[in-house]
């Protein structure tokens, strides 16, 4: 049993940092490159010191595979490729190699020039990088090498974000990235097809959760916001500038537009019109509404929405403000909190998941008081609301991937232990099929049954289909096929008998009994044949009988009449050793039929 | 495997193959040449098209014929609305088409002849950009062509008098078969069926095998089909480009080494380099504006429109030209430019880099962004209320019969200031241009077909080794002249000359390709492949009997460890091969301890009988062959096979 090994260096009982060491067939595969945002320290990146502790690192991995563009999945890419030395192949689709660079240099900025690290990965870094990536278009069979093949399809999640089904020899995973198995209002449903892999790894942020419908989660969020700047507050959604940002900003301006409000909305960071042209250019990645309408209206271009100038921070009045990054770890949107954060009337809406370390996560814990590097405390007095709308599969989406590609094992990462530690149980129970949830830096093995290619005879299988059509119906009888394996240039074949004696050249010695039994029936020989054939196709139905020249053959049995026209007639049956079974059956039945 | 034509034009091509008892349409193409026999639908009614003069056979009186055919400038019309001339019906059943893969959308306006109303149950496939550029395509055909009411009575009756009509009328090649373009319901419906797959997607096909789209570097979305099962592969390229322009290039190693390479829709204008022919339109047409003139370009919504916008407007601008407005009219022209600024995984890696600044791969958004280009769904559009001339119009027809470049023939036929420019091959300009003489406006030829031409198909063969290639016989080299004749003219002719086997297909003919099979691809398990302890039986080829189990899962075969055979029944023996004759003495020997102590032997020169009288029983042995001759009961059989067994050498 050949198998293969899975080790996260990231997202291993944990969420923030995906990174997975995959092993198989030789190839060693990693799946995503991400980064910890609630870390400051080594702690980020992923620990490349477990793949090969020192010497270079190229010959250890065939290929990266990058999910999708957000930084817990793709943050350590630049610093791999850059400044570690892997030089080999790395995969993303278009879109994500389109908008990852963007991403990583608004990070990199708020790393290297508002926090002032040094050791840090430069612009030029990214780019050169990006550079080096092959981007991939869904289903597209891509083959790395000879023998790794791999192929995405749609994973919702975010613009681009894609599910990989990697493949080598008889052995397949699938690895799901961050995914989403309801469509929302910019993005469809992600999709898989009957693939079954040996092995699926699947996120599991919402392994516990079956997540209230959309549309009520909907209205909650237009109502509170509705509230709160009628009241005069300030509304904060800190948000990434790529993903859920667009689905909130298209949900805004149709709720503006029918309550006809004229409260502003403010989009930060100028990204709007950058971020926006993706989506329009990527117009083929978001949902069919989309696609089907774009050419009339596009539903990028805001009416009500206005980007946001760091001035209107000290505005008076009730105002909504977009800002960046989404889990308050930085930025302006740190920024927009501290000012804010003091006054009731005020509110903050957390759209997504916080990983642990970032003040998002810190106040949606409750957290009354914040204190900052540099001593100062922010006391948070504003409403804080937490709504889930990160587009992450819940409990019942991952149920329903499994049963889309009917994996034979399954592994949870990107999660949080206990959580899925009930995920497993119900997996477990559900289908009968092993799930696993290591720890990072611990590596789970799985055995995997091996397929391995043959070619068989046609010759042969015809010959077992006769045979089996010929039995009376039994679903529960199974089909077996007698041949002869052969072995050749590595390339396996199963044979008959006849076609063995050619593939090694040599002359078979044919083994043959021919039994005669006698009959008392006047008449030409001919005759009497012709009444042995249709006694015997009324017995052996579904046989292949045939006559010629008074000659019957039954399939390879030959029986043969002979005698004057009026004396007694000798049927010769003829059959060779193999045929031993049908040969000396027909010679019963003719000897049955003379008595 | 076995091919069928149902194409007379190898440009658009139709084959169907059947291959692993399975049918495969390959391409749906349209001809259209067809409608250049019909008088031109103008989108306002043209005083000049309707005073023509009625036309009636000499010497050929049938009064139901009256009116259906009109004379303009000597050349003889048919006045109904345009038909076309789909593929053959006869030949093979649609009913009983299992797929239909489609290469490009210059190939594939035939569908909805052959998906709707035929029982057809099969699948479709086809790039995204061919099934959107295709609709494209379709929707404005069909606009123009039942624009002018549907129920108008066609023109039958000369279909009837061919023989007694002038040429081309008199060539026209089954006419009856011309169809009219089917109902926009139908077309929609047809589309509807087009499963959507990206480029080195493989598409599984009943299990039987996998149908992979390869880029073919001819336009957007564009596609050669690899087909492929356990055992064989089959290639087909139709309409490949080895140019670089906006699509993505030619994959060529996707291609190598097929069993059966087919060839189809090659350039149509092998005469004329595409490049050059581009750098003559940008003269033209800045002479002609120079001079105070306008130009007419009878275009496809999309395709080489692309090239020509952003070529022309750059060498515009370098002429001083920048201000003279460009306008795309057609009723998917909105839809045609958004489009093919949203398909970035589809064009060119020059094209490509732009979309991740980001900015749109073709610069006519920013073109449509600065006003220089217009673009309306008619002519009597709002937004081209402001129409200025000089101007470059793109707009169709490219058969100046329908659409509302007739119109703009009309209008500027008689002002020799103005200039029309042919850019697609798919008609000879002149007769396109016939129902409208007498004309004074420049019209100039200047054809853009980028897919392969002769040489660069040689090429492509000889790279690609395919064992046999199939052509349509337009492709083939001439027949060879007898031997006493001089070579005819004809053999300058330019057509492919490969070393391989080659098949040449005529319309409404099969031609058998390819190798029978003989084996079916299947999986062994790995545990019972580990019980297999297999012999080296000769250098290089080892083997061993092997009984499995066999299971269908998804049209999969798989071979696994045999059922343990029911308590009692002995599992039926692994088949012997036995190689050699037996050793007789051996057999007497085998034969005296089963109790047969009678056995007498005759040994001749080659071979030897042995006698058991008592049991009735012959036993001839040579070289080839024993043969037993058994008239005792079956234990004496079983006690000779059992015998035999034990001394016949096997491996
Ligand atoms: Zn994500």
């Amino acid at each position: 049993m050949p198998d293969m090994k899975i080790t996260p260096l990231g997202a291993g009982q944990d969420v923030g940092r995906s990174c997975i060491l995959l092993s198989m067939g030789g190839k060693n595969i990693m799946l995503d490159c991400g980064m910890h945002m609630g870390y400051n320290d080594e702690r980020r990146f992923p620990d490349f010191s477990y793949i090969v502790p020192e010497g270079p690192i190229t010959s250890q991995i065939d290929c990266v595979i990058i999910s999708h563009f957000h930084l817990d999945h793709c943050g350590a890419l630049p610093y791999m490729s850059e400044m570690i030395g892997y030089t080999g192949p790395i995969y993303m689709t278009h879109p994500t190699k389109a908008i990852a660079p963007i991403l990583l240099e608004d990070m990199r900025k708020v790393v290297v020039e508002r926090k002032g690290e040094s050791n840090f990965f430069t612009s030029q870094m990214i780019k050169d990088c990006i550079k080096k990536v092959t981007a991939v278009t869904l289903h597209q069979s891509v083959m790395v090498d000879n023998e790794l093949e791999i192929k995405a399809y749609y994973a919702g999640h975010v613009l681009g974000a894609a599910m990989f089904w990697i493949r080598v020899g008889s052995q397949s995973v699938v690895y799901t990235g961050d995914y989403n198995m309801t469509p929302d209002r910019h993005l469809g449903a992600a999709w898989i097809d009957k693939c079954r892999p040996d092995l699926l790894i699947t996120e599991s942020t919402y392994a516990t959760t079956i997540r209230d419908s959309k549309r009520c989660r909907e209205r909650d969020f237009l109502k509170k916001v509705h509230e709160c700047v009628e009241k005069g507050g300030k509304v904060l959604i800190p948000v990434f500038a790529l993903g859920r940002a667009q689905e909130l900003c298209i949900l805004l301006e149709t709720y503006w537009e029918r309550m006809n409000l004229k409260y502003p909305v403010y989009f930060a960071l100028g990204l709007t019109e950058k971020a926006n042209n993706y989506y329009k250019m990527f117009i083929t990645w978001t949902n069919q509404k989309i696609r089907k309408t774009f050419v009339q209206r596009n539903m990028f271009d805001f009416k009500h929405i206005k980007p946001f100038d760091k001035s209107y921070i000290d505005n008076p009045g009730a105002m909504v403000v977009f800002a960046t990054p989404g889990m308050l770890h930085a930025g302006l949107s740190l920024n927009i909190f501290k000012k804010w954060a003091p006054y009731e009337q005020n509110m903050v809406i957390m759209p997504g998941f916080c990983v642990q370390g970032t003040v998002g996560h810190k106040i949606l814990n409750g957290a009354k008081k914040i204190e900052f590097e540099n001593r100062q405390v922010v006391e948070v007095k504003m409403a804080v609301e937490y709504m889930s709308f990160s587009a992450h599969a819940d409990a019942k989406g991952i149920m329903q991937l499994i049963q889309y590609c009917e994996p034979k094992n399954v592994l949870l990462v990107h999660g949080e232990a206990l959580k899925m530690e009930f995920l497993k149980e119900k997996i477990e129970k559900e289908f009968k099929i092993s799930c696993f949830m290591p720890a990072n830096g611990e590596t789970c093995t799985i055995n995997t049954p091996t397929k391995i290619p043959i070619d068989v005879s046609l010759r042969l299988l015809k010959a077992e289909a006769v045979r089996y059509n010929a039995l009376p119906p039994d679903p529960k009888r199974r089909r077996v096929v007698n041949g002869i394996l052969c072995v050749r240039d590595n390339r396996l074949s199963l044979l008959d008998i006849d076609e063995m004696c050619d593939e090694i050249g040599i002359n078979r010695h044919i083994i043959r009994f021919t039994s005669t039994v006698r009959l008392e029936d006047p008449g030409p020989a001919v005759k009497t044949a012709e009444k042995l054939k249709n006694l015997l196709s009324e017995k052996l139905e579904g046989w292949t009988i045939t006559i010629s020249d008074g000659n019957i053959s039954v399939e390879s049995v030959l029986i043969k009449v002979e005698g004057e026209d009026d004396s007694t007639k000798n049927i010769y049956v003829s059959w060779t050793n193999q045929d031993e079974d049908l040969g000396s059956y027909i010679l019963g039945l003719l000897q049955s039929m003379v008595q | 495997m076995k091919l069928y034509c149902l194409s007379s034009d190898a440009s658009k091509p139709c084959f169907v193959l059947s291959f692993k008892e399975l049918l495969i349409m390959l391409d749906c193409g349209l001809s259209a040449h067809s409608v250049l026999n019909f008088l031109p639908l103008p989108p306002v009614p043209s005083t000049r098209l309707a005073s023509l003069p009625n036309y009636t056979p000499p010497h050929h009186n049938d009064p139901l014929l009256e009116g259906e055919l009109k004379e303009c400038c000597g050349r003889v019309f048919v006045d109904s609305i345009p038909e076309f001339c789909p593929p053959l019906d006869k030949v093979v059943d649609f009913s009983q088409l299992d797929v239909i893969l489609i290469s490009n959308y210059t190939c594939m306006l035939a569908l909805p002849f052959i998906t709707e109303e035929t029982g057809f149950k099969g699948q479709v496939y086809a790039t995204e950009p061919t099934l959107q550029i295709g609709r494209f395509y379709l929707e404005e055909l069909s606009e123009w062509v039942s624009a002018s009411g549907e129920d108008s009575g066609a023109a039958k009756r000369w279909k009837e008098a061919v023989h007694v009509l002038p040429p081309p009328l008199a060539d026209a090649v089954r006419p009856r078969a011309w169809r009219r373009l089917l109902a926009p319901q139908h077309i929609a419906r047809a589309l509807s069926r087009v499963r959507v797959v990206g480029y080195d997607e493989r598409v599984d096909i009943y299990g039987a095998l996998d149908a992979t789209a390869v880029s073919s570097g001819f336009c957007l979305g564009s596609a050669n089909w690899v087909l492929r099962s356990a055992h064989e592969k089959v290639a087909y390229v139709s309409g490949s480009s080895t140019l670089t322009t906006h699509p993505r290039p030619i994959n060529q190693a996707a291609l190598r080494g097929a069993d059966l390479l087919i060839l189809a829709a090659l350039t149509q204008t092998p005469a004329h380099n595409p490049d050059h022919m581009l750098g003559d339109l940008c003269v033209h047409a800045t002479v002609t504006l120079r001079g105070g003139g306008s130009v007419l370009c009878p275009v496809y919504p999309s395709g080489v429109l692309y090239d020509l916008l952003e070529c022309l407007s750059a060498h515009l601008e370098g002429a001083g030209l920048a201000h003279v407005p460009l306008y795309v009219v057609s009723p998917v022209a909105d839809s045609s430019l958004a489009y093919s600024n949203i398909l970035a995984e589809w064009v060119s890696a020059t094209k490509q880099a732009r979309v991740y600044v980001p900015e749109e791969p073709f610069p006519h958004a920013a073109l449509v962004r600065s006003s220089r280009l217009r673009h309306a769904r008619a002519l009597h559009d709002d937004a081209l209320s402001d129409f200025r001339q000089p101007c470059v119009l793109f707009c169709g027809h490219p058969s100046l019969r329908f659409g509302a470049a007739v119109h703009m023939v009309e209008l500027w036929a008689s002002n020799p200031l103005h200039a029309i420019i042919f850019t697609e091959p798919d008609f000879p300009h002149t007769e396109a241009l016939a129902p409208f003489q007498p004309i004074a406006m420049k019209a100039f030829h200047c054809p853009i077909d980028t897919s392969l031409n002769y040489s660069q198909a040689n090429k492509l063969v000889r790279e690609l080794r395919p064992r046999e290639l199939a052509l349509p016989d337009q492709y083939a080299p001439p027949a060879p002249a007898s031997s006493s004749a001089p070579p005819p003219r004809e053999t300058s002719r330019p057509h492919i000359s490969a070393d391989v086997p080659t098949l040449v297909v005529r319309r409404g003919a099969a031609l058998r390709a390819g190798t029978r099979r003989v084996a079916a691809r299947a999986t062994l398990s790995g545990s019972l492949a580990a019980r297999v302890a297999a012999r080296e039986l000769r250098a290089g080829v080892r083997g061993a009997p092997l009984r499995a189990s066999l299971s269908l899962r998804d049209s999969r075969l798989e071979l696994h460890s045999p059922p343990p055979g029911a308590p009692g029944a002995a599992p039926a023996p692994p088949p012997r091969l036995q190689c050699a004759p037996p050793d007789v003495d051996a057999l007497e020997r085998e034969l005296v301890r089963a109790g047969a102590t009678d056995a007498r032997v005759e040994r001749g020169a080659d071979g030897c009988i042995l006698h058991l009288p008592r049991h009735d029983t012959l036993v001839h042995v040579d070289r080839l062959a024993t043969h037993v001759f058994c008239e005792g009961g079956a234990d004496v059989r079983q006690a000779l096979r059992r015998a035999l067994h034990a001394c016949v050498p096997h491996l």
